[in-house]
């Protein structure tokens, strides 16, 4: 699998055909995607009728758009018309949405070929996509762990090579966090600046729909594509979409980089620790700044999130009726019996949970003692990011506290899986910009990843900066092995 | 910390999730366990601090009252689990 840029390239240029790179992404996936496991549907006529159109345009000398012939994995919480989107869950196991995402549009509009749908963690709820109703995929890298999520699906896409390009959607950590364990790039926009029409809504506070790629070039590439104000999504910021690819590259000198002490203390793994710090110390001896920086908050970050996510997750999941669309129950007496049936079978055991403490949370008498107490802490959260800005440009650090860990690890203890994305949920709790680049492997050869988090709206600082570890890094990471 | 089987029953009935017996107790314990993760909130001073709804805080935002078409109704109806041309169908809500 060759450069989203260069596979676009040689499209346009007629080097390659469109059909031809479309077969072998088909091909790639047939004989990998057994093992892995990223994709719940492989829409295959679909995906060569679209290249052939491709195919099409540039012989007729018409003008592409940016992603011509270039094959994309999209998570399956994004809706589109033409496969089942069933963020998967068993309540929408046989959903066919009415509209595309705006996302999937701007996909379609830049000439991309969507090969299909990854799996994820049920509704995104999850670190490992062991919450997908349908099965678990596994990392490319060590086929026994897990590849993180909840955007396992469209990670382990990418790093084993099966499309250059995937969408993700990120809550607290479902496009870093996994991107991260698999070697690949992702990256959470601020806030805003993505549309979120069409992406089956979990925290809308915090969701925001995001690329992984193997590279930061690709990744700016498609953030172009997807950003952007969409009036039919009111919290879509309107601003142009900024061009982040052509001014990618800066010098690293000068860039100051952030180092919040809490980022480096108990619960993480020593081969991280020692992996971003050997990155950090790599780019300060090239001329970038280290700012000790505090973010005191960090370690009640878990606690806030685990109030706010589930309390939009329960009010979100509420239009699950097994009335509208989605799975309905037999054999009930009443409405309140089809609802409550029909949502039992049709939820797993994590949704139910949050739906649970939402629940909770909201109802009367707890709603001071828990949702509003959160809601406070966030905006602390947000100030402590704000003041840490004052003195530098971005904030650096681990994405994970460890590599990717065992299929079945974690999976009986919820609080433990929570603890996967401590670095990462404060992220979505402020809205701000975040990005995960490979920085090294463990000496057991799985990927470790560097956190990149910004100010608001300055998503092309962080990309900027992901350039610059990855350039002077020079990592270079072989592919996975797939065993 | 476990939740009491009451509070759990009353919330799952809330949420409308029919559970069992042996669902009531594992949730109640499991979410025992996350809100005394949780209750380290309380340590925190917030006096003074407003809450943070959402990140962009940003106000109503209207567009121009203008008809458009909607779905058309097959669309709309296609997904349904039960349905006659026109309507879904629920079982009777009113004597």
């Amino acid at each position: 699998m060759t450069d989203a840029l260069e596979l676009r390239q040689s499209i346009v240029s007629r080097k390659v055909r469109a059909i031809d790179v479309a077969e072998n992404a088909l091909r790639r996936i047939e004989s990998v995607d057994p093992r892995v496991k990223a994709f719940l549907s492989v829409s295959k006529e679909a995906a060569l009728a679209q290249a052939r159109r491709v195919d099409e345009k540039v012989a007729r000398g018409e003008k592409t758009g940016p992603l011509a012939g270039v094959p994309v994995g999209v998570k399956d919480n994004l809706c589109t018309t033409d496969a089942p989107t069933t963020c998967g869950s068993k309540i929408l196991a046989n959903y066919l949405p009415p509209y595309d995402a705006t996302v999937v549009r701007k996909l379609r509009e830049a000439d991309a070929v969507i090969l299909g749908k990854t799996n994820l963690d049920e509704f995104a709820m999850g670190s490992s996509t062991e919450n997908s109703a349908f099965f678990t995929t596994r990392n490319p890298w060590n086929l026994d762990c897990v590849p993180g999520g909840s955007s396992g699906g469209s990670a382990a896409a990418v790093a084993a090579g099966m499309v250059p390009l995937a969408l993700g959607s990120d809550t607290g950590g479902s496009i870093r966090q996994p991107a991260a364990l698999t070697g690949t790039v992702g990256f959470k926009p601020t806030y805003g600046r993505v549309s979120r029409y069409g992406l089956v809504a979990y925290g809308s506070s915090l969701d925001q729909v995001g690329p992984f790629a193997r590279t930061v070039r690709e990744t700016a590439l498609l953030s172009e594509v997807i950003s952007g104000h969409d009036p039919l999504d009111s919290t879509s910021v309107d601003q142009p979409a900024p061009a982040f690819l052509e001014r990618l590259e800066r010098d690293v000198r000068g860039l100051r980089l952030g180092v919040p002490r809490e980022y480096f203390g108990a619960g993480l793994d020593p081969e991280v620790r020692a992996s971003v710090e050997g990155a950090i110390a790599n780019l300060v001896a090239k001329g970038a700044v280290r700012v000790e920086v505090s973010l005191p908050l960090t370690e009640f970050g878990i606690a806030a999130y685990y109030i706010v996510a589930p309390c939009e997750a329960s009010s979100n999941l509420a239009r699950y009726d097994g009335v509208h669309y989605g799975h309905r129950a037999r054999g009930y007496e009443d409405v309140v019996s089809l609802f409550s049936k029909s949502r039992k079978e049709g939820f797993g055991p994590e949704v139910t949970r949050r739906i649970i403490l939402g629940t909770f949370a909201l109802s009367s008498g707890y709603y001071d003692a828990y949702y509003n107490r959160a809601l406070k802490v966030r905006r602390k959260i947000q100030e402590d990011f704000n003041r840490a800005f004052e003195a530098c440009d971005v904030i650096v650090g681990p994405t994970s506290p460890t590599a990717a860990f065992p299929v079945g690890s974690k999976a009986e203890d919820p609080l433990a899986m929570y603890l996967c994305d401590v670095y990462t949920v404060s992220t979505n709790l402020a809205g701000l910009p975040g990005v995960s680049v490979p920085c090294g492997l463990t000496k057991s050869g799985l990927p470790i990843g560097l956190q990149i988090q910004g100010r608001a709206f300055d998503d092309a600082g962080v990309l900027r900066a992901a350039r610059c570890f990855e350039r002077e890094l020079g990592l270079a990471l072989p592919w996975p092995s797939l065993t | 910390m476990a939740i009491d089987r009451k509070t759990v029953e009353h919330v799952a009935r809330l949420a409308r999730l029919q559970l069992t017996e042996e669902e009531l107790a594992r949730y109640g314990q499991q979410l025992g366990a996350i809100l005394d993760y949780i209750a380290k909130l309380e340590k925190l001073d917030l006096a003074g601090t407003e809450p943070l709804v959402h990140p962009a805080e940003s106000s109503n935002v209207f567009r121009d009252d203008q008809p458009r078409p909607s779905l058309p109704r097959p669309e709309v109806l296609k997904n349904a689990p039960e349905k006659t041309d026109d309507f879904f169908i629920v079982p009777k809500v009113v004597e």
